[in-house]
């Protein structure tokens, strides 16, 4: 039973440099297997001059190219972050104006640590369906922070991901249903003025990643008479390279539909861009009639898990803008000295 | 470096969107957008969004650089002729010195190009790379 509103194209960055997970290991003085425990070997970080707005600007650009659609006729720009440039002005409205969507549109910023660009998303599709908007734009984008030294390292990266929501009848995905699962669960923070996250360690696992997810997984499927076996991939989020082969697991997924979509363990956690570029991947191999479970996380705690169905409009886009492999595949690696360089890490004083 | 709103804010659309100006007198285009033709002196002008691909026409790189850039030491800047004809001089980025030379295709890109300091403002606009993903737009 399809609804009104569906996506109509998708858009991905994945910044160009690399960091060796043995990086960390060496300077840190880490044991040599949490890599491999991890599933993380490398992870994607941003350039000297990049942040969340012009990796979120370029998925953005690349949505709106593969789209072939007027900017003007996007009428809400949701930006989902941890890691704004500015902690007070909006970054939608950088990202809108670069791209020719301003002025008569919605634009905002939302929080809800990894898991705003999936609200956004959720409400992109919702204002489609009542005819407020004509098309929406929601772009996840995270320059993740970690404290130097905390086990987050190894995970937390860089990357951005954007989707044109439009009218089921120019889809590339229509959306089936929707179930959004949250509660107050305190398992990673971060305190205004802190420039790195807290996390609860072994908390964040149980009680926030498993059972939030398998809430909203379940609820959905609940809601839409739909098992396991109805489903051709699974997309979770994807904090590291095991817990969405594990959570899929205790779901009743198999391995095979949730490798296409988990790019963790190639370019790290890109937070908000997380579970979404997977799905942006996942649209690049899907064929038509196909179904995709979507199921982003975000901590604090909440998951929001989607049914989509593949049109026959996926195999036209495609090739019309860089995809998810395109920027994967195109890197470079860089020393941890470097990347603290680029990341500002070196507190230098004025000449 | 200081960064005043109104600096921001006057040349936001052409420095985000690679918006040049055409003369309505000799047809030719420029970049960024000057008051009257550089090339005919005409004050004939309309807005163009130029090609945002092109080729390096020619560079140097600046190994000495002002207070504010040495995180991004060596900077390398070109002469970009666009698709179109037009010569835009501006930074390549995700780039190293040796990666670089002539003829080499590169494409716009969105980046920070100043800022001032840890509480002023950022300053965003357009910049090159290195050409990294080929693929069609047909
Ligand atoms: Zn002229």
């Amino acid at each position: 039973m399809a609804r009104d509103s569906g996506i109509v194209s998708w858009g991905a960055y994945v910044p160009r440099y690399r960091l060796k997970a043995e990086e960390i290991v060496n300077l840190w003085g880490w044991d040599s297997n949490i890599p491999k425990n991890l599933n993380v070997a490398e992870k994607a970080v941003e350039n000297v001059d990049e942040d969340s707005i012009t990796m979120g600007f370029e998925a953005a650009y690349n949505a709106i190219l593969r789209a072939n659609i007027n900017p003007k006729r996007i009428g809400a720009v949701f930006f989902g972050t941890e890691s704004k440039p500015y902690a007070v002005k909006p970054s939608a409205t950088v990202i809108a104006e670069a791209l020719g969507v301003t002025p008569a549109t919605m634009a905002s910023d939302l929080e809800f640590a990894c898991r705003a660009a999936s609200e956004g998303l959720r409400s992109a599709l919702a204002l489609v369906e009542s005819k407020y908007i004509e098309y929406g734009l929601v772009i996840g984008s995270d320059t993740a922070q970690a404290n130097p030294g905390d086990v987050l390292e190894y995970t937390a990266s860089s990357g951005a991901v954007a989707f044109i929501v439009g009218p089921s009848k120019e889809a590339a995905a229509i959306l089936e249903g929707v179930y959004t699962y949250v509660t107050d669960t305190p398992d990673f923070w971060r305190r205004g003025l802190s420039p790195y996250p807290k996390h609860g360690e072994a908390f964040t696992g149980e009680p926030a990643y498993f059972s939030h997810i398998e809430g909203a997984v379940r609820g959905l499927m609940e809601s839409l008479g739909l098992k396991p076996d109805d489903f051709d991939y699974a997309v979770f989020h994807q904090p590291n390279g095991t817990f969405p082969l594990r959570v899929g697991r205790r779901l009743g997924f198999p391995k095979e539909k949730i490798l296409p979509g988990l790019v963790t363990p190639l370019i790290g956690n890109t937070y908000n861009a997380s579970a979404l570029i997977g799905f942006a991947r996942v649209l690049e191999q899907a064929r038509p009639g196909q179904r995709i479970l979507v199921a982003p996380f975000g901590s604090g705690a909440g998951s929001d898990a989607y049914s989509f169905v593949v049109t026959d409009r996926v195999n036209g886009l495609r090739g019309k803008a860089p995809r998810v492999d395109d920027y994967i595949n195109a890197k470079k690696y860089v020393s941890y000295a470097v990347h603290a360089k680029m990341r500002g890490l070196y507190r230098r004083i004025a000449n | 470096m200081r960064l005043s709103p109104a600096q921001i804010w006057r040349t936001r659309i052409p420095r985000y969107r690679l918006i040049g100006k055409e003369c309505k007198k000799c047809g030719r285009r420029h970049y960024p957008p000057r008051p009257a033709c550089p090339y005919c002196g005409s004050r004939e002008l309309i807005e163009v969004e130029l090609p945002r691909t092109g080729v390096i026409e020619s560079f140097t790189v600046i190994y000495t650089v002002m207070e504010g850039f040495k995180d991004r030491a060596p900077l390398i800047i070109a002469t970009v002729k666009l698709d179109d004809g037009t010569r835009v001089v501006a930074p390549i980025t995700d780039a190293e010195p040796e990666d670089v030379r002539t003829g080499m295709r590169v494409e716009a890109v969105l980046r920070r190009i100043r800022d001032d300091g840890s509480y002023g403002l950022i300053g965003y606009g357009t910049v090159f790379r290195p050409t990294i993903l080929v693929h069609k737009t047909s």
